[in-house]
């Protein structure tokens, strides 16, 4: 399996992005670093996802098309389970419920199913189709949302003061393995893990790697960077923790300031982490914002209750019925048809 | 028809994909694996752009001198007016789980397939023209100008997807191929691409009112021998209207239930079934096709064709519709006619006259599916109903695309199933109800000429089946779509399956008791019943 | 000719469609963006009003004021201390408890006794002004005193006072 241009770009990205803030923040450019960089992407970030979401929302819903994944609500004595009205929503309340199970537990990536055609004598033609189910997209995908999610929540303890309630308890649950010093957080591990398998899989699945373009390795390098210095600052390379508190508190507060002695690696750090916010909404990773639009799982199944009104529908060309009956019209008299205008005699 | 290729060949196939990348590969259009392109007069019926003759096989398609401009502004102008094409564009992750879901690939191994790919095809042109890292980048942010090839890429590959849905199920976020496969042939469309199949359906549709291009009269001629036909097997004489006004319903089914076996058997079972119930309906000339073949090339064909359904309901002055067993037609009539030419405030509140149920899902639309109607006739205990006459059937059900995923319509052909029917197996879990697998030639694609890529996309369909033939004996697969009916014979033929295709109201007609009928001794298709002796026969005759 | 193709395009111009366009959904599209904003502005707002002290560690306890001022040093450098003293505390333990030795040899070539309570809490016997100050800033909580004294606080107070 050879990896192609794509893969060795995003590679290469990353690893030049590595390197801006090791000579640059090496430098002393503490203040374009700690600073002036992190507060562009922020705003680009917040700025850029806005964009795209006013984008998609001038665009109208012409038609209701929800894929239907369960019973249909129709007639009173047909059974439906939870799952039905919850795949197949026939109101507003469900599809929360629809889009709930979706955006938080994956629900349509946990359906997933692995075709295999496999030699089969006894059939003719020599193969039979099986289905397996298979959940390793899914856990992995799981794995990748969710400690990321752990890792990003753990790090308001650096933009808050006093440090909020439940960020104590998410570090302690996080880390009550005990292992090593300070203690391993496992959101960390998982993170970590689930990158290298989402990537493992564009590498080894040739279906994968034909498909994969840059910028769906992009965002695995750039994610697997930030983990790595996160992992790296936290378990070996030291930082003064104290002094990276007040460089986030001052960004936090807007009241900005560089204090002295930071290593390196947190610039590093800080530098992919604004390259990911920057990147973030011109990229597939709007899929967080855009899955909350998507038509086919977030309206209401009740198509022939409720009619859906396309803001841009206009008249169309048609052939009416008169048209059909000055075509036909002795025919169909012929025929026995009512006519709307007889023939005259 | 072209040859295609064995079983044992068609099966042997590789899913790895080939080392080029796919930008750089072209699509071979050879014999069986393309529609062919449509008559100019086709397009001058309907008011088509650049109508003109020309083949798939020629190097230059003969398209218009600024067709790059015109798909763009196309192109530009369904970004601005569907969310789902640039919402569908912005957010695929690539994270493969629709791959292995499409039919066409299972059956092909033809990366451009996956419905991941077979959307990159057109994401590519987008990220072109509409994003920035496409339009600095181009190739290596997948980006790439929109060519020539890339035109004749699309056509073939859009032409190769039957609008099931099923790629959307599996999706994390929903992306829905049959929204980009639509949109995308309006973009074909727009330079004069289209096929022949489906144009010709069109336009025959638009001009005398079905797919098949029967006039009214020689519609009505049609269903007077199905009348015949059901007199023969049953002793009952059926007694449609046509085009009558005053009327209590209005009877839509599609073209393929009076065109052929056995989809007319099913056309006899709802006769036959009307005539039981003494119910108040008409059948129209005009809006004598359920089926909608404007759809599969644009909304606004759709819409075209689809308008005649509700003028026709309020010509002829019913009280509702009721629609018949079809798969896309039900994509239509569930998802877009209300919005496309409703409101149908001139139709009412759709009642059953038999057992008084009011269909409250279908409180704006006033459009009743048969499935619907009839499972609340069997509820009500309105139709008297011996089971044993279908004891020569082993049925299995195949739930039709559309039918499954844009409605949800599971339930109700199941349940008159089982109270007309005494053998009834499903096929494995992963290829019914929301999972179920395409029959391989919907959305248009039933052509002839394309017998190989049917033959390939209905390989998971007819596998399944195999299963339940051999594992249960079935030897009816039972549908609600009409091109099932139509294509499904054919597939399983080629794969060597001794299944024959019936409708479920075929099957209710089976069922059904007449009050004071002769002794029943066949079929709709005149079989002799299970338990009957040879001698009852030919004491009759 | 007359370009059919953009017929589409034209009838919708004249239902006035690409005129201003407006934001469909607008409703739950706002509350989208809002509570985007509030996740974003999270800290923001959860600071807002309040003046972030920048701890400020106290190395002046009378131990240590005892020292002539060339000897105020730690067992390391300030700058390797404020990074790694959780991890020097580690090896002390690990040394102290696994192998046994005692003994460590400061950058300065000064011989220490590796213990938490009877060397560094000597001259850091301010818990609140020194370790708790910067611990509480950083949210941090360390394990050091699940073994060693059950309430540093206390135990400092007392300290303080017999140093006194």
């Amino acid at each position: 399996m050879g990896f192609n241009l794509a893969f060795y770009f995003s590679l290469f990205a990353v690893i030049a992005l590595v390197l801006v803030p090791l000579v640059g923040a090496g430098a002393g450019l503490h203040v374009i670093f700690g600073i002036v960089i992190p507060y562009l992407a922020g705003f680009t970030f917040l700025a850029g996802l806005i964009y795209r979401i006013v984008k998609w929302a001038r665009t109208p819903v012409p038609y209701r098309i929800p894929t239907t994944c369960g019973q249909n609500k129709s007639l009173p004595w047909i059974k439906r389970s939870l799952r039905d009205k919850l795949e197949n929503p026939e109101n507003t309340i469900y599809a929360i419920g629809r889009m709930a199970l979706e955006v938080l537990l994956f629900r349509s990536l946990f359906r997933n199913l692995r075709t295999e055609l496999r030699p089969w004598r006894e059939y003719p033609e020599g193969g039979r189709l099986i289905f397996w189910s298979t959940k390793w997209l899914w856990l992995g995908a799981i794995a990748f949302h969710y400690s990321f999610l752990t890792v990003l929540s753990r790090h308001l303890k650096f933009f808050t003061e006093p440090v909020p309630f439940f960020v104590p308890l998410l570090e302690s649950a996080d880390s009550f393995l005990q292992i090593y010093m300070p203690a391993v957080y496992m959101s960390g591990i998982a993170l970590l893990a689930a990158l290298i398998y989402l990537l493992g899989r564009r590498i080894v699945d040739p279906k994968l790697h034909y498909i994969s373009l840059a910028s769906d390795y992009f965002p695995l390098f750039l994610i697997l960077g930030i983990g790595i210095s996160g992992v790296l600052m936290r378990y070996f390379l030291k930082v003064d923790i104290v002094a990276v508190k007040e460089l986030a508190m001052g960004l936090a507060t807007f009241h900005p300031k560089v204090p002295e002695g930071i290593g390196v690696i947190f610039y590093i750090h800080l530098f992919l982490v604004s390259t990911l916010l920057a990147y973030f909404p011109f990229s597939k990773l709007v899929h967080m914002a855009g899955v909350f639009f998507s038509m086919t799982r977030n309206m209401a199944s009740n198509n022939r209750a409720i009619r859906h009104v396309n803001p841009w529908e206009y008249p169309v060309k048609v052939f009416s019925y008169m048209d059909q009956e000055d075509m036909y019209r002795k025919q169909m008299k012929t025929a026995g048809i009512p006519l709307e205008r007889d023939i005259e005699e | 028809m072209s040859e295609v290729p064995k079983p044992e060949e068609l099966i042997k196939k590789n899913y790895s994909p080939p080392e080029k990348p796919w930008m750089e590969t072209k699509p071979e259009f050879r014999e069986g694996r393309f529609c062919n392109a449509a008559n100019p007069k086709w397009l001058e019926t309907l008011d088509y752009p650049y109508a003109r003759s020309w083949s798939v096989t020629d190097e230059d398609w003969n398209l218009p001198e600024n067709w790059k401009d015109i798909v763009l502004e196309n192109m530009h102008d369904r970004l601005n007016r569907f969310r789902s094409l640039r919402l569908f564009f912005d957010i695929c992750v690539r994270c493969g789980a629709c791959a292995d879901k499409c039919h066409f690939f299972i059956g092909s191994g033809d990366p451009k397939n996956m419905p991941v790919l077979r959307a990159e095809l057109l994401r590519s042109v987008y990220r072109r023209y509409h994003t920035v890292a496409g339009k600095l980048l181009g190739k290596l942010a997948g980006a790439r100008e929109l060519t020539e090839d890339v035109l004749k890429e699309w056509f073939y590959y859009l032409y190769q997807c039957t609008e099931c849905r099923r790629c959307s199920v599996f999706c994390p976020y929903g992306i829905d191929m049959a929204e980009l496969t639509i949109l995308g042939r309006e973009l074909l469309s727009s330079v004069g691409i289209n096929t022949e199949w489906i144009m010709a359906s069109v336009g025959s549709c638009y001009k005398t009112g079905n797919h098949i291009g029967a006039p009214p009269h020689a519609f009505k001629d049609m269903i007077d021998f199905f009348c015949d036909e059901c007199e023969e097997v049953t002793g009952v004489r059926p007694r449609p209207s046509f085009n009558r006004k005053g009327a209590e319903i209005l009877f839509i089914a599609p073209s393929g239930d009076y065109f052929a076996d056995p989809g007319t058997y099913t056309f006899m079972g709802y006769l036959l079934l009307f005539d039981y119930l003494d119910l108040d309906y008409t059948i129209s000339g005009y809006a004598s096709e359920g089926g909608n073949f404007g759809y599969f090339i644009s909304h606004e064909m759709g819409k075209r064709l689809n308008y005649k359904i509700y003028s026709e309901a309020k010509r002829l002055g019913v009280k509702w519709i009721l629609g018949g067993e079809c798969g896309h037609m039900w994509r239509v009539l569930n998802q877009h006619m209300d919005t496309w030419n409703g409101p149908a405030d001139f139709l009412e509140e759709p009642v059953s006259p038999i057992t008084g149920t009011r269909f409250e899902n279908a409180k704006s639309t006033r459009t009743v599916h048969i499935c619907e109607f009839t499972a609340d006739l069997i509820k009500g205990n309105k139709l008297k109903l011996d089971k044993n006459r279908n004891d020569h059937i082993a049925l299995t059900y195949h739930d039709s695309c559309n039918p499954a995923r844009a409605m949800g319509i599971l339930e109700e052909p199941r349940y008159i199933i089982r109270n007309v029917c005494n053998n009834f197996y499903e096929m494995p879990e992963n290829t019914i109800r929301e999972n179920t697998f395409c029959c391989g030639s919907g959305s248009g694609l039933n052509a002839d000429e394309f017998l190989e890529v049917r033959m390939r996309g209905g390989l998971p369909r007819a596998n399944a089946v195999r299963y339940v033939h051999e594992k249960h004996g079935v030897n009816h697969l039972g549908c609600i779509c009409a091109i099932d009916r139509a294509i499904l014979p054919p597939l399983l033929e080629y794969w060597g399956i001794d299944v024959e295709l019936t409708g479920i109201h075929e099957m209710v007609a089976n069922a059904l008791v007449f009050p004071g009928e002769k002794k029943k001794t066949v079929d709709l298709r005149d079989r002799t019943l299970k338990g009957v002796k040879s001698e009852e026969i030919e004491e009759e005759e | 000719m007359v370009d059919k193709s953009n017929k589409v395009i034209n009838a919708l111009k004249e239902t006035g469609f690409f005129k201003p366009r407006k934001i469909y959904d607008g409703g739950k599209v706002i509350v989208g963006i809002i509570i985007l904003f509030a996740l974003v502005a999270f800290p923001l707002l959860y600071n807002m009003g309040k003046a972030a002290k920048v701890p400020d560690p106290k190395v002046n306890t009378p131990e240590i004021q005892k020292l002539p001022e060339k000897e105020r040093v730690c067992v390391e450098p300030k700058k390797y201390m404020t990074e790694n003293h959780m991890k020097l505390l580690n090896d002390w333990r690990d040394w102290v408890v696994r192998e046994g030795s005692r003994d460590y040899i400061g950058f300065t070539k000064k011989k220490y006794t590796m213990s938490l309570q009877n060397t560094c809490l000597e001259c850091h016997s301010n818990y609140d002004n020194f370790c708790n100050e910067c611990h509480k800033y950083a949210g941090i909580t360390p394990y050091c005193w699940s073994c060693h004294v059950e309430k540093p606080e206390e135990w400092a107070a007392g300290k303080l006072k017999e140093e006194k």
